[in-house]
């Protein structure tokens, strides 16, 4: 709750309705207690008295009654009507969509094709039929108003239901013995809440605004009582004469229906996960760099050279360093293996690379990025949307999410090749054919026309790295590609990057967390821990005899498969967490062998024999002595 | 030894392309004709790939689902599928994906009240006993009891979604690729617990993972599926080391291990049959380097060999090892 208020708070306009809607909720129910002339008191002397007139401060309508008096009794009921008629539309319209989401079949079907029928009529017309059918008076337009709204509640709430049902607690909770009332009440309905508040708030000042429109129709407050349409209908005869007696109810409809919809928006913005999450701060086109410029430690043929890469996430007070110096490289045909549990920072010193990190909250606060000459940090935005998906290019986790559903693999494959070369739309087409008979999708020319969803996984990854080598890249960022994939379909997938490494001479930088992958593929392997790189070296050198304990440990968690090991291996603890690493070698905390001095100095990655990196400080003692 | 589960040619199919009105004319079988024996303290591996039927089949153990053909028996009696009540007593479930398996607005001691509540019937006092005697056999700390889900890390979410299928006190549990979206430092915690939960309360398991390593790791006997049937069956030790089905010969060989150089072997590239035009015969013939006539006619019949094994394949002996 706390937080919901400090997020609504941050949003200024939402606070600025909070107060004006909060201002006349308590000028409305104090208008029993103010000492205001009767409102129904016709006093046809009086007519059309001009505001701050003697003895009626807003003047007097055609009647001689004291506007100002009707005006606030006229809020109060607008106000009421319109609320109650929210409630009630709520909460029928929920009920029926959760009924409907919940049990779905027949029972969704009948519910549903109810709501449609309310919603095949024009709304207004709805609701006068509704009045025309009850008769005239308040009650009647508030339960026309009501009724027209629930086909809103209903549809929206039954997306939402239908979606959390099939989430998996709800199965463990059948499996808890709960029946399905219960299941509807105490697992459904506390999920739902926020998309009825939601819904709410963005609806009841079109509520009110309905309410008043029937009351100025003269199919609500009947006279003498007054309501803010009622005033306006009232008003009408004498809109040129006397403007004054329309424009003050319509101001005051103005003032709530304005506030409440600025309330409205800022509730959904606080309650909201999406919007929450930060989905609507629109990310910047490359991610934030503060780094100082460095120099370029110029090593012969390495294609790619990461020195001392920081990237870090600064969320509200907290800093969490996801990245902390790494140092990589990569040379012309070489596919190294990145490997690492999650939250390592393997994926974030792959999106850092092209500048691809969230900003905000991401920031890369230090280090360079050298490919070739360029150093990719600190180049401008223009130098990176050249080379993305150019000379770089990636290959993510899921391809369903990569591709665009709307549109077939043709038309994405023909858009990726025009962005970077002019050529006709038939030779980027020849072109899109000839990429996808390269990654060995059987009938090419009948998926260049399929849409994205009647791919099978394992044909939607060929695509994506279909994509990727559209422009002849010469490095292949591939964030655990087969990671989706079931086995015998990585295997395949696995043998294309493969062919394809060697056939073009492409670099791989290849993110992993299985070691199996790693020895299959990557000539070289790099094994993250904490954000800090703590091993580097020849595959085979490192899976066959792994120096730093954390890949030691790491490797013997992985079950052999040989039937009868009833015991694995672990690694006690947790990673620490990025906001809080401790000093010292992050891993001290679940190291068997660690001493003081592991938790207190920086510890440094060391060259050992066979070209191999080690971050460890129990081996820097030991290499220390064989050159001593 | 006593029997724990037993299903007697299982099946479900799912209409599609609904009608509003009448009967729905397509069907595609999810899971078909499916018949085993798991006796109790046994650890069941069922291994496939998606699409294979392993995750229909689970639902349908737990009565989640209801099979369209065939009987599932619990300590031989039928499993009551009557009453929704009855679902989660005989046999409890834990999930894939430990986080959504958790109710994001509810404590983690309401949701670890519900089955002692709702399934049996214990007043307070003894469900707070029983959930904090279950606490310590999964090392959770009991300080934990009064967060929300999001504040844990996969793993302690994952011992907490199996403490709450032990707070049913079922004998049988099914665990539905319990570890397959944990790391594998924490993969190999969740194992070893599961392996000594097994032993203290004489549990069985019926472990579902596409992970071969894991299945031939944590199961004394692995069946393997394709397309909705079984088309392997036998000791966690024969199976792999030599498979007989050249569909499992096909998973073994694709398994990426340390050591093993990328499997270029023959297998055709293709996908998996379409369900709705299921083939005539056996299901792997597209893939299958092996396949002959008799193999485009004939389904297989699951047949058992020597060394306990079943095998459904008609090449079973010609295909190489």
């Amino acid at each position: 709750m706390m937080a919901f208020l400090s997020l609504l708070a941050r949003n200024r306009l939402a606070i600025v309705g909070l107060f004006v809607l909060s201002f006349v909720i308590l000028l409305s129910l104090l208008t029993p207690f103010l000492n205001l002339s009767d409102p129904d008191i016709t006093n046809t002397a009086e007519r059309f008295n001009m505001p701050f007139s003697s003895n009626a401060i807003l003047g007097t309508d055609h009647l001689g009654r004291d506007l100002f008096s009707r005006l606030l009794w006229g809020t109060r009921l607008s106000l009421a009507v319109g609320f109650v008629a929210a409630v009630i539309a709520a909460v029928c319209g929920a009920a029926i969509g959760i009924l409907a989401g919940y049990y779905g079949g027949n029972t969704d079907n009948i519910l549903m094709r109810g709501v449609d029928m309310l919603m095949a009529f024009p709304y207004i017309l709805l609701a006068l039929a509704i009045v025309a059918a009850l008769g005239p008076g308040l009650m009647n337009a508030l339960i026309a108003v009501a009724v027209v709204n629930i086909p809103f509640f209903a549809r929206n709430i039954r997306g939402v239901t239908v979606g959390i049902v099939h989430r998996e607690f709800v199965d463990a909770a059948k499996l808890s013995g709960m029946s399905d009332v219960r299941i509807i009440l105490t697992e459904v309905l506390p999920n739902v809440i926020p998309v009825i508040v939601i819904a709410m708030s963005t609806t009841v000042g079109w509520m009110i605004l309905e309410t008043a429109g029937l009351s100025f129709l003269g199919l609500g407050s009947q006279p003498p009582r007054a309501d803010l349409g009622s005033m306006l209908g009232e008003a009408r005869a004498a809109l040129i004469t006397n403007p004054h007696t329309s424009i003050i109810p319509g101001l005051m409809i103005l003032v709530i229906v304005v506030s409440i919809n600025l309330l409205g928006d800022g509730i959904r913005d606080a309650l909201d996960p999406r919007l929450k999450s930060g989905a609507l701060s629109r990310p910047m086109s490359k991610t934030k760099v503060v780094a100082s410029k460095t120099n370029q430690i110029n090593k012969a043929n390495y294609l790619l050279q990461i020195r001392g890469l920081k990237t870090e996430f600064q969320v509200k007070d907290r800093t969490y360093d996801a990245v902390r110096g790494v140092d990589l490289s990569i040379k012309q045909g070489e596919c190294l293996g990145l490997i690492g549990e999650s939250g390592s920072g393997k994926s974030v010193t792959a999106l850092s690379i092209m500048g691809l990190v969230a900003s905000p909250p991401g920031v890369i606060t230090g280090g360079s990025v050298y490919f070739k000459d360029n150093d990719l940090v600190q180049a401008p935005y223009d130098v990176l949307r050249k080379l993305r998906g150019n000379r770089i290019s990636y290959i993510f986790q899921d391809p369903l999410s990569t591709l665009h559903p709307l549109y077939t693999i043709g038309q994405q494959l023909i858009e990726a090749i025009q962005v970077h070369q002019s050529i006709s739309r038939e030779g980027a087409r020849a072109r899109a054919l000839n990429l996808l008979q390269n990654v060995q999708i059987p009938n090419a020319e009948e998926r260049l026309n399929a849409y994205p969803h009647e791919l099978s996984g394992g044909m939607r990854q060929r695509v994506c790295i279909a994509m990727a080598l559209v422009n002849d890249p010469e490095l292949i960022i591939a964030d655990e590609p087969t990671t989706a994939l079931d086995v015998t379909v990585q295997s395949q997938i696995l043998n294309l990057l493969d062919d394809l490494r060697r056939e073009r001479g492409l670099s791989i930088l290849f993110i992993t967390h299985d070691f199996g992958v790693v020895s299959q593929l990557c000539d070289r392997v790099a094994v993250m821990y904490a954000g800090e790189i703590v091993e580097e070296g020849a595959t085979e050198t490192i899976l066959k005899n792994p120096l730093h304990p954390y890949t030691s440990r790491l490797m013997a968690c992985v079950p052999k498969g040989s039937a009868g090991q009833k015991s694995l291996e672990t690694i006690p603890g947790l990673p620490p967490s990025l906001d809080k690493i401790p000093s010292g070698c992050a891993f001290a905390p679940r190291c068997k062998s660690a001493s003081k001095a592991c938790r207190s100095t920086e510890i440094n990655l060391i060259a050992t024999a066979k070209d191999t990196h080690v971050r460890c400080i129990a081996l820097e003692h030991a290499n220390l002595e064989m050159t001593s | 030894m006593t029997t724990a589960v037993e299903l007697k040619n299982l099946s479900k199919s799912f209409p599609v392309g609904k009608r509003l009105f009448g009967r729905t004319h397509k069907l595609i079988t999810a899971v078909d004709n499916i018949s085993m024996v798991v006796p109790q303290g046994e650890t069941l591996g069922i291994v496939g790939e998606s699409g294979c039927g392993k995750s229909t089949l689970a639902k349908m153990l737990v009565g989640l689902l209801q099979p369209t053909g065939g009987e599932i028996e619990i300590f031989g009696k039928p499993l009551n599928r009557l009453k929704s009540s009855h679902i989660g007593h005989d046999i409890q479930y834990v999930f894939q994906d430990p986080i959504s398996s958790l109710n994001p607005r509810k404590t983690i001691r309401q949701i670890m009240h519900a089955p002692l509540k709702h399934l049996k019937k214990l007043p307070y006092k003894a469900r707070e006993e029983k959930i904090s005697e279950i606490f310590a056999a999964v090392h959770l700390k009991h300080e934990f009891l009064d967060r929300y889900p999001h504040e844990f890390s996969g793993g302690q979410a994952q011992r907490i979604g199996i403490a709450r299928a032990l707070a049913a006190s079922a004998k049988v549990i099914i665990l539905d690729e319990p570890v397959s979206a944990l790391d594998v430092s924490v993969q190999a915690q969740i194992l070893n617990l599961l392996s000594d939960l097994r032993e203290k309360y004489n549990l069985t398991y019926l472990f579902i993972s596409h992970d071969l390593s894991v299945i031939e790791t944590i199961s004394d006997r692995v069946a393997v599926l394709y397309f909705g049937s079984v088309v392997e069956m036998g000791p966690a030790d024969k199976i792999f080391p030599k498979p007989r089905h050249p569909y499992t010969k096909l998973l073994a060989e694709s398994a990426p291990s340390i050591g093993h150089a990328l499997n270029r072997s023959s297998v055709l590239e293709a996908d998996l049959p379409d369900p709705l035009n299921p083939p005539v015969g056996c299901a792997f013939q597209e893939r299958c380097p092996y396949a002959s006539s008799i193999c485009r006619e004939e389904a297989p019949a699951l047949i058992s060999t020597s060394e306990g094994v079943q095998v459904a394949c008609h090449n079973a002996n010609i295909a190489p090892r």
